[in-house]
């Protein structure tokens, strides 16, 4: 799993440093920072405006518009269920809703313990596989009450 | 030594083909036998991943769909020449699914290793380009055109025009920038191309590069798509060794580079104008049109948009020439569509044949009809902006035309089949959610309309008022269709209106429970 790294304003700046080269650098940074601390945090969202010479305001604006950024941790694992048109074809709404009820959690939600964060995603361009989840970034397709369990045991281990 | 394909394809691993590729490594290993296992991309046969190939004297054999637990009895079978077990589906190319397919853009998909740019050359890759630098710039832009190729990001604009366009407007830079935001639930088509033949799609790029006088460009590519962003990204190095990419592309002198750039979840950023500003940095807010990006886009310069699907199309055309591709199809719809049938499903996957076959054609005989073997009740093509059909318009003909006219569309062609335990006012709030969760913010009909939209569809579900308020989602509707700046706004009211119309009794059940 990513996201280790302990904030520190230097590798912040680091990470900012090493894509001033780029045109339009502020996506691939704000990735690069998400992928290095496991969130965007504000410390560094403040280092950015600076170094791209825009608002702070501005700044988080951005970090804001996009669902796959945030500005807090998440849990230790993250399992991205789907929850667009083709897998509500094959039951993934029901299905999800009775996970995430025996959880007790809602969307975007993280166990107690800190294991597991939830998320809605929409299509996974598995729709063939129809439903279809992503577990750290592995992609599993006819996921069904079982599998979803079994991820939620791991994510505690 | 024998070659063994296991594909690498994002469905394939989901469905654990990394598992079966370890599996089979080590089984051949166990067993003294010498075998060089390639990744490939899918064939397409998505219903049939992981799927085993092996290469025989008499061509390449499948077995699918194959779990770890049937490796040892594979081996057993003497799967690796060609013997007979369970899995078999037999060659490969005979195989139904294949031979009724007119396979242009993924003509290579599934059967090279998509990261050797011999076995790319020795497929044809690199004959387009080729091609393109010897007729020179301008005829390369005519080929394109008169290819009659049309967008295949949903729009269907000639995909020549706008390359001309971009090609005259005076600048001192130009860019190429090709969508890979394929946000589309039921299609997978750009994804399968990037992870089974990135190549093609570079060679596209710089055909495109060179036709417009322009030296970088962009793939913007959906954070969604993982295996995607592995697979290309070493493309692109590939790319790069072999000197298609750099300050003298394959020693003509033209420069060229292309940078792979991810996205961040948002499904707007699909539309090219807010692609653009996400590229650029910025939240992913549509811009006004005009000016066109082809005018001015990223960073201001002028700037080719295509589609993945457009631009890996592209080495065909100069390849083949533009005759080849225009003489498939039917009126205004040239060429191939690959089409992606998902959902409930019996045989799910990736079919490119020429336009004209009827929208049941393609559900029942090419998809089965549903996996749950129960009746078809509606299809929604084009995505989450697209039309639910029933199979009672089932004879409508699958070309953009045809679909415009039933107030519907075929977008990036993904088709996704439900059995009749849809609820669809359900499907028609779903619609509606998702446009507000997706849309940019800056035009009212679409950023209140849609949770306006929910709010009055809970409603009609919980039995209150159904007729006023069934009045009012039409209005709602209507308002965001004309008051909308993009399409998403001014689409999402398709799949609405098209369960209100085809599906009313959905609308009329005894209150009925959420999430049911
Ligand atoms: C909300 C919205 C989402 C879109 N998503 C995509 C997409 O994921 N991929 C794509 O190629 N085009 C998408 N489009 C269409 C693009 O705006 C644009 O027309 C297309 O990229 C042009 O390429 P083409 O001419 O090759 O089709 C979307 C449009 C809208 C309004
Ligand atoms: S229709 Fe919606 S997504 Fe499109 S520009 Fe308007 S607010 Fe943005
Ligand atoms: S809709 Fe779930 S993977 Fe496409
Ligand atoms: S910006 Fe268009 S309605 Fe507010």
């Amino acid at each position: 799993m990513s996201g280790a790294g302990q904030y520190s304003d230097e590798r912040a700046r680091e990470i900012i440093a090493a894509h001033m080269g780029l045109e339009g650098p502020a996506m691939p940074i704000l990735h690069a920072l998400q992928e290095e601390f496991g969130y965007v945090p504000d410390a560094a969202v403040k280092q950015m405006a600076e170094a791209l010479n825009i608002s702070r305001a501005e700044m988080h604006g951005v970090v804001t518009f996009y669902h796959d950024f945030h500005r807090a941790p998440h849990g230790r694992h993250t399992l991205k269920i789907c929850r667009a048109e083709s897998c509500q074809s094959m039951g993934a709404e029901k299905q999800a809703r009775a996970f995430l009820d025996k959880l007790k959690l809602d969307w975007g939600g993280t166990t107690p313990d800190g294991a597991l964060t939830v998320e809605p995603i929409y299509c996974l361009g598995l729709c063939a596989h129809s439903p279809s989840a992503l577990y750290d970034g592995e992609p599993i397709g006819r996921v069904d009450a079982e599998k979803l369990d079994e991820i939620a045991a791991e994510a505690r281990d | 030594m024998t070659k063994v394909y296991i594909p690498l394809d994002m469905a394939a691993v989901a469905m654990g083909a990394d598992r079966l590729a370890a599996a089979v490594t080590k089984e051949a290993a166990a067993r003294g036998e010498n075998i060089e296992i390639v990744r490939n991309g899918s064939r397409g046969m998505l219903w049939l991943e992981p799927l085993i190939e092996v290469e025989t004297p008499a061509g390449r054999v499948g077995y699918g769909p194959a779990k770890v637990k049937d490796v040892a009895s594979l081996f057993d079978a003497g799967f690796l020449s060609g013997g007979a077990h369970r899995l078999s589906i037999g060659k490969v190319d005979d195989h139904p699914w294949m031979t009724r397919q007119n396979r242009v853009t993924f003509a290579r998909c599934g059967v090279i290793d998509p990261l050797s740019m011999d076995e790319y050359e020795a497929h044809g890759g690199g004959a387009g380009l080729a091609r393109a630098f010897q007729i020179g710039p301008a005829a390369t832009i005519e080929e394109v055109t008169k290819s009659g190729l049309r967008g295949r990001g949903g729009a269907g604009f000639p995909t020549g025009i706008k390359w001309k366009t971009v090609a005259d407007a005076p600048a001192d830079r130009r860019y190429v920038v090709v969508n890979a935001d394929e946000g589309d639930s039921g299609a997978f088509a750009d994804r399968m191309i990037m992870e089974g033949d990135p190549l093609s799609l570079i060679e596209g790029m710089i055909i495109c590069g060179y036709a417009i006088n322009g030296s970088k460009g962009y793939v913007y590519l959906r954070s969604e798509y993982p295996q995607a962003a592995v697979v290309f990204g070493k493309a692109i190095e590939v790319a790069r060794e072999a000197g298609w990419l750099g300050t003298n592309v394959r020693g003509s002198g033209f420069a060229f580079d292309i940078e792979l750039r991810i996205g961040a979840g948002a499904y707007v950023c699909g539309e090219e104008t807010s692609l653009l500003e996400s590229l650029e940095g910025r939240r992913g807010i549509v811009r006004a049109k005009p000016p066109l990006p082809a005018h001015v886009g990223l960073f201001g310069k002028p700037t080719v948009v295509n589609n993945v699907l457009s631009m890996a199309t592209a080495p065909m055309i100069l390849e083949k020439g533009s005759q080849h591709y225009a003489e498939l199809g039917v009126g205004r719809s040239r060429g191939t569509m690959p089409l992606q049938i998902a959902g409930n499903v019996k045989y799910g996957g990736l079919c490119e044949v020429p336009f004209g076959l009827t929208l049941g054609e393609i559900v029942n005989d090419i998809g089965g009809g549903t996996l749950s073997g129960r009746p078809v009740r509606a299809v929604q093509v084009g995505g989450p902006l697209g039309a639910y059909l029933p199979p009672w318009l089932f004879d409508t003909v699958f070309d953009y035309e045809a679909f415009a006219a039933k107030d519907s569309l075929i977008g990036h062609g993904g088709l996704v089949v439900f059995d009749d335990s849809v609820d669809m006012s359900w499907m028609a709030r779903f619609g509606m959610e998702f446009c507000a969760i997706e849309s940019c913010g800056k035009c009212t009909p679409c950023r209140l309309g849609s949770t306006r939209g929910v709010e009055t569809i809970d409603k009609i579900r919980a039995g209150q008022n159904v007729d006023a308020n069934i009045e009012l989602l039409k209005d709602l509707c209507h308002t965001m269709k004309f008051g909308s700046l993009c399409a998403l706004g001014g689409f999402a009211p398709y799949p609405v209106e098209s369960a209100l119309r085809h599906f009313p009794e959905d609308f009329r059940k005894p209150a009925l429970e959420a999430a049911e």
